[in-house]
């Protein structure tokens, strides 16, 4: 048991647990932050995805001890503030296409679409059929469509 | 019976081709004793006349046609209607607890549309939750079939209707003014002069101090503004900023810590003995160990320590239900128990084929999760459960608990496929908290979800259809399957205890499903379908579209055979010998969006088919691209394969009440019945799936879904909703699979088609669950 110092969503955060505990479990378990998903723990279905230093990750992946008082992690719950919004404009897309389903899965695809869009941008070139192809977030509710509509609306804002 | 009255009463209607208008009779309400206006629906049978008494049903197999599983779940739900209550808030708001059960569907805001159509409120100002189990509810409060709206479109339009009626009153007498010279939008009452009173402002008022019966008119479809109308989900916003809280997110009970449980090897195996007992309660974080029905369940401090103990847990096991058996074993019993057909083969005048559908999961994203809080005779648990009456009496009951003592919440559900109808994760969650003598937040794993959930059973299906001078003479379908559970009943102890019992028993309650909701859409001559179950003791249950995706499949790649056969076209072939002008419609609006018999580059196939099933008609025509490259692209971890490029999905639901609703509820059935027909299926092996994770139960992912989808929803033709959560499951899957077979150039006798390969690396089946990585930030899938 040993004290890990962190940030999540801007604020600074401490918790006391073993160093090999999955960051997704501090995250939901001991700190409450229940925007990332357990589907299955095995960084297979990205219902976790969340950003560390604006970066996309699985936190069910990674032990707590990986992190450390200089990083930052993101969560859905932090989306929007990180761009000092009520709504950051991926979010507002998925409102405007009604993507959601149960929305069980649509915390990790809105953080991975953020991060797909910045990736690319990055690159210096728009979002392609082929970059869509490559998310592997599982969406059981088969909405995918609607995903792949909104990430392009949401792109054009971003 | 009442319902066979109430079904009557549309019948001249219908026969001169007229939509089905419910407007102009008064529905029986109920004014409720309560603090602010609270009002209550009665059944709409209540009011018809006897002579109204329909003739017999039609036999089987046309039974569906007439009489349908959602009708048998409307007349069950009846007697029972009144008891669905809303009320009306100070603040201007209407709540309603539903009792059914939110997994996705969207039913929430339907019918959220139904309350704020009749009461003439905005929709942001009606308050939709979920019902706690109500055992007084009886048999109305199941979440399947696609009843959902068919059973509750009238009952709450009542009730909303009668809370205007009594508004109305109330602001009559303040305002001294006839009803009729008053009238209500927004949420507020105006009178001739300009006076306004909001509804909140008459809640009160209006309130009932008695229970007394009363009438009400519906509001007429012309009429609606509202219901008809393209609306986004009421749960968007909490969705996408990760607060909609699903079971695993309530803190609804202090200390419900988390838990999961060490399982066996194989299906259904029980523990004997946990070997290393002190080590695994002295593992960091845990709390509690104990043995229950079918694993130990571990309490933690996390829910990562728990996996930790189950890695290093030593439980000695009772061997399972299905030890013996394995995807080949099953498929030969299934073969030996086909019941025969009738007609003989006539050689080049008969196409015989039989292709066998393996087992598929209903797994949910959400693994199945409940909270319990078991202390002495009391109890609390909170789930998603589609029937959670029969979870509550049967949970008490195995408990040993008194009934009444255990409280049961409807949580909202990440996805469900047919998998909440059953409770088994509420059970178990309450057995661990029992033993522990604490509150527990009961999760099973991934794995647990794959391989001891339930599951579509792997059946056989067998056709025999016949042909001369231009003809179909016969059509005969056997559908042979490894036993379907439905001893949930229609929801309650009644029916679940008749659907267990030797008499009536599960095989004439799944008789009567089949029945239900199998026709043939086909002028085919002497038509019979049949079912026969053969019971192996697997954990099985309805998922998605239950029979329809298999039996319908089989159907339209024999209704391309044949019309290959007799030198047809396979869209004019279909015209020829469809029954229902709907069917038709929706087959020649899909041939035209979809543009049939289009020029494609070689290797590129199309594929169409055809279901009517929940008093809906509906058309899916594919694109799907067999050419080498696109066949062999390689993705790490996954199954690529042929490539839908492009689908048409053409919709008649009768009445589509929110057409972005219904419109998403085609795009995920549609991936589902892509899924069944190319990629997903659990292969067992000695007792148990080998599948323990998605990258080896192959769901749709982005790189299998077509990225040029199209949902057509067709004008409104019979005036009333019929059910849409599964419709698109069986027309998707058979389209695919036809474009498939005129691919390969005949029928494939294997879904889905990749089955015979397997694609993955199974997990270990010890310790039953595998470790989560380390290595997220180097190696980063």
């Amino acid at each position: 048991m040993s004290t890990h110092t962190f940030n999540v969503n801007g604020k600074k955060v401490s918790v006391e647990c073993d160093d090999s505990v999955r960051l997704l479990w501090v995250l939901r378990d001991l700190l409450g932050i229940y925007g990332p998903k357990y589907g299955c723990g095995l960084q297979v279905c990205k219902a976790c995805t969340s950003h560390l230093n604006g970066k996309k990750f699985n936190p069910c992946a990674v032990p707590v001890s990986d992190v450390g008082p200089g990083d930052e992690i993101t969560t859905i719950e932090g989306l929007a503030g990180s761009v000092d919004k009520d709504l950051h404009p991926m979010q507002q897309a998925w409102l405007e296409n009604d993507v959601a389903q149960c929305g069980y899965c649509q915390p990790g695809q809105i953080m991975a679409a953020v991060a797909l869009v910045q990736e690319t941008k990055e690159q210096g070139r728009d979002i392609t059929d082929e970059d869509l192809d490559q998310i592997r977030n599982i969406c059981r509710c088969g909405t995918y469509h609607r995903i792949r509509d909104a990430i392009r609306a949401g792109a054009a804002n971003m | 019976m009442p319902a066979h009255r109430r079904a009557s009463a549309y019948e001249s209607d219908r026969k001169e081709g007229h939509p089905r208008e419910v407007g102009r009779r008064r529905f029986l309400g109920y004014l409720i004793a309560a603090p602010t206006l609270a009002v209550a629906a009665g059944g709409a049978w209540e009011l018809l006349k006897p002579d109204d008494a329909r003739a017999a049903l039609p036999s089987p197999p046309q039974l569906s046609d007439a009489y349908d599983l959602g009708d048998l779940q409307n007349e069950a739900a009846l007697p029972t209607a009144y008891l669905i209550k809303i009320v009306i808030n100070e603040d201007c708001t209407a709540s309603f607890a539903m009792p059914r059960a939110e997994v996705g569907q969207g039913i929430t805001t339907t019918v959220a549309m139904m309350i704020a159509e009749e009461l003439d409120l905005p929709l942001d100002k009606v308050n939709v939750s979920l019902a706690d189990a109500r055992p007084e509810l009886l048999l109305n409060q199941l979440t399947g079939g696609s009843n959902s709206v068919r059973s509750l479109y009238i009952p709450v339009r009542t009730a909303a209707a009668l809370a205007r009626q009594q508004l109305l009153l109330a602001a009559s007498k303040q305002l001294n003014v006839p009803v009729e010279q008053l009238t209500t939008a927004a949420g507020n009452i105006t009178g001739p002069t300009g006076q306004a009173l909001s509804y909140g402002s008459l809640a009160v008022p209006a309130a009932s101090s008695t229970l007394t019966s009363t009438s009400v008119v519906l509001k007429p479809a012309s009429k609606f503004t509202l219901l008809g109308t393209a609306q986004n989900r009421i749960d968007a916003l909490d969705i996408v900023t990760g607060r909609k809280r699903f079971a695993m997110d309530l803190d609804a009970v202090p200390n419900a810590k988390p838990t999961m449980v060490a399982r066996p090897p194989t299906i259904n195996g029980r523990p004997k003995k946990v070997n290393n007992l002190a080590e695994v309660l002295a593992l960091p974080g845990v709390t509690d160990v104990a043995m229950i029905t079918y694993g130990v369940a571990i309490r933690a401090e996390t829910f990562g320590q728990c996996i930790d103990a189950i890695r290093t847990i030593d439980v000695s096991w009772a061997g399972g239900t299905v030890d013996g058996e394995s995807d080949d074993t099953v498929e030969k019993k299934l073969k030996a128990a086909q019941l025969p057909l009738a007609v003989p083969n006539l050689g080049t005048n008969s196409v015989d084929t039989e292709i066998t559908f393996a087992f598929a999961s209903n797994s949910p994203l959400e693994p199945d999760c409940a909270v319990a809080d078991i202390k002495g005779r009391k109890g609390e648990i909170w789930s998603s459960l589609k029937v959670p009456i029969a979870a509550k009496e049967d949970i008490e009951a195995k408990l040993g608990m008194a009934p009444g003592s255990i409280t049961v919440h409807v949580t909202q559900g990440g996805g469900s496929f047919g998998r909440h109808l059953f409770h088994d994760v509420a059970l178990e969650a309450a057995e661990a908290s029992k033993k522990m003598g604490k509150p527990v937040k009961l999760s099973w794993t991934r794995t647990d979800d794959f391989r001891q959930g339930r599951t579509h059973p792997m059946c056989v299906a067998r056709v025999r259809a016949t042909y001369a001078l231009g003809n179909v003479v016969s059509y005969e379908q056997r559908h042979t399957s490894v036993r379907t559970d439905f001893t949930h009943g229609l929801g309650e102890v009644l029916t679940a205890t008749a659907a267990k019992s030797p008499l009536v028993g599960n095989y004439s309650f799944a008789q009567s499903i089949f029945l239900l909701s199998q026709s043939s859409p086909y002028n085919f001559g002497v038509t019979t379908q049949l079912l026969n179950e053969v019971d192996l003791g697997f954990n099985t249950g309805s998922m998605r579209n239950i029979y329809s995706p298999n039996t319908v499949t089989a159907e339209e790649l024999v209704v391309d055979e044949l019309a290959n056969r007799m030198g047809q076209d396979a869209v004019d072939f279909r015209k020829a010998f469809l029954k229902e002008k709907r069917l038709e419609a929706v087959l020649e609006k899909a041939a035209d969006e979809g543009e049939w018999g289009r020029s494609l580059p070689d290797g590129v196939f199309q594929g169409i088919a055809l279901h009517a099933e929940y008093r809906g008609a509906i058309c899916t025509l594919v694109e799907l691209d067999c050419r080498p490259e696109t066949v062999n692209r390689k993705i790490k971890d996954a199954v690529t394969g042929p490539r839908v490029t492009r689908a048409t999905v053409v919709v008649d639901v009768g009445l589509a009440l929110n057409p972005r609703g219904l419109e998403a509820q085609m795009i995920g059935g549609f991936n589902d019945g892509l899924a069944l027909a190319l990629t997903s299926s659990l292969h067992i092996k000695d007792g148990i799936p080998l599948e323990g994770s998605w990258d080896n139960y192959f769901y749709t992912r982005q790189w299998n879904t077509p990225p040029d989808m199209k949902v057509v929803i067709m004008p409104p033709t019979t005036g009333e909703p019929g059910g849409a959560g599964e419709l698109a499951v069986a027309p998707s899957m058979a389209a695919v699979a036809c474009a498939y077979a005129r691919s390969i150039g005949k029928i494939p006798t294997c879904f889905p088609i990749n089955h015979g390969e397997l694609s993955f690396d199974p997990y270990p089946l010890e310790p039953s669950s595998p470790q989560s990585p380390t290595d997220g930030l180097t190696n980063p899938l």
